[in-house]
């Protein structure tokens, strides 16, 4: 149960993050607060738009589908069922390698770096790290558990 | 479990503020001509300042945004190669246009003060002002009184400058100019067109001068060959 709660507080933070970047990146509030970090030059550039879309609604929608199944995992009915954690730790492997594509374009492809990304880097890794150790813990566990063993 | 609901939902208000702070500080008071687009949109029939001779083969037009630092980069290191090797020797013709992106608070303002200062003749040393020194665009802060010594600083009269600012009076100009940009799918700044062809979709870097002499030379290669004219009278700046 701890994993499942540590990951939501994760994913309300992380969807926070993305949400400040989204609005910003849609023309609300002035320039980015970025410190001496490089976020303009990061969103503003090419990269900044998938498949039309801006890069930080794929956070905003990947965060809240983290926190959504988070939370409902959490209800008791759901701490007695398999499958959960699974669901949570591929969400975050999604997460993960999106992140990861997106540091690449940062360091080699844009040559700035921004530090919000890094903050959402840091916290979807974090994230993943906490679900591997529950789907671990799960899996140590034997599948047909029927009793909260987090 | 209870306290760990409230602890989501605290968590979620203080962020929430956080987010709505961080919105709300910073960016100074806009003035007029950086308030958003005009109500109305009128065609003038001004197609953007452009170098290079009015013969040249190849036509680039380049949409920008000058508060985008990409812009700037691109400007302040590719652009002079470009002139040295495409524009000055007559081969390109390089023509710019307004796309100022909603992310940017300045870009219309930006545009503006250039456009100001082309109404005297002072586009490109505008253009260059405000990109040379582009700190402004990382402040947040109102860059009207930067604006004004660059305009000084280009030789503008600020007399006429300021009645120009203050009026708005290209306002719906360069409005035009981002729905041109939004009717041809310029997807960010800096994009160019070479005769109308959109460069470079899949490059994912900046091009760099290179790229824009690889481009010229294939158009030129293969364009028909012209029958000989009067040599044409030069305008490297028009």
């Amino acid at each position: 149960m701890r994993h499942r709660q540590a990951i939501a507080l994760l994913a309300v933070v992380g969807l926070f993050v993305a949400l400040y970047l989204w609005l910003h990146a849609l023309g609300f509030g002035g320039p980015i607060k970025c410190g001496t970090g490089s976020c303009e030059t990061v969103q503003t550039s090419p990269w900044a738009i998938f498949l039309g879309l801006p890069v930080a609604l794929y956070g905003v929608v990947g965060y809240l589908a983290l926190l959504i199944v988070a939370m409902l995992s959490l209800r008791p009915s759901a701490l007695v069922q398999n499958g959960w954690n699974l669901l949570l730790l591929m969400l975050a492997t999604i997460g993960l390698l999106f992140t990861a594509y997106l540091t690449y374009v940062e360091l080699f492809l844009i040559h700035a770096i921004c530090r919000w990304c890094v903050g959402s880097a840091l916290i979807i890794m974090a994230i993943w790290v906490v679900a591997v150790l529950a789907a671990k813990r799960e899996w140590g566990e034997g599948s047909g558990t029927s009793r909260p063993t987090e | 479990m209870n306290r760990f609901y409230a602890m989501v939902g605290v968590l979620a208000v203080v962020l929430g503020i956080g987010v709505f702070a961080l919105l709300r500080t910073g960016g100074g008071t806009a003035p007029a001509a950086a308030a958003g687009p005009p109500p109305t949109v009128v065609d003038d029939s001004f197609r953007g300042y452009s170098l290079g001779q009015g013969s040249a083969p190849v036509e680039i037009v380049e949409y920008l945004d000058f508060e985008c630092p990409v812009c700037a980069s691109f400007a302040t290191i590719q652009m002079p190669t470009i002139k040295e090797q495409l524009i000055n020797t007559g081969k390109v013709r390089w023509r710019y246009r307004d796309f100022p992106l909603a992310v940017h608070k300045y870009s219309r303002f930006a545009a503006h003060a250039a456009q100001c200062a082309g109404a005297q003749g002072r586009f490109f040393e505008m253009h260059d002002q405000l990109f040379n020194h582009h700190q402004w665009a990382q402040t947040g802060k109102d860059p009207s009184d930067l604006f004004r010594s660059f305009a000084q600083a280009a030789g503008v009269d600020l007399k006429a400058y300021d009645a120009c600012m203050e009026g708005g009076r290209y306002a719906a100009r360069i409005e035009f100019s981002r729905q041109e940009g939004d009717q041809l799918l310029v997807d960010g700044t800096p994009t160019f067109y070479a005769n109308g062809k959109k460069l470079f979709p899949g490059l994912r870097r900046l091009p760099s001068s290179d790229d824009f002499k690889a481009v010229a030379d294939s158009i030129i290669a293969h364009a028909p060959p012209k029958p000989r004219t009067q040599p044409e009278r030069e305008h490297l700046r028009h």
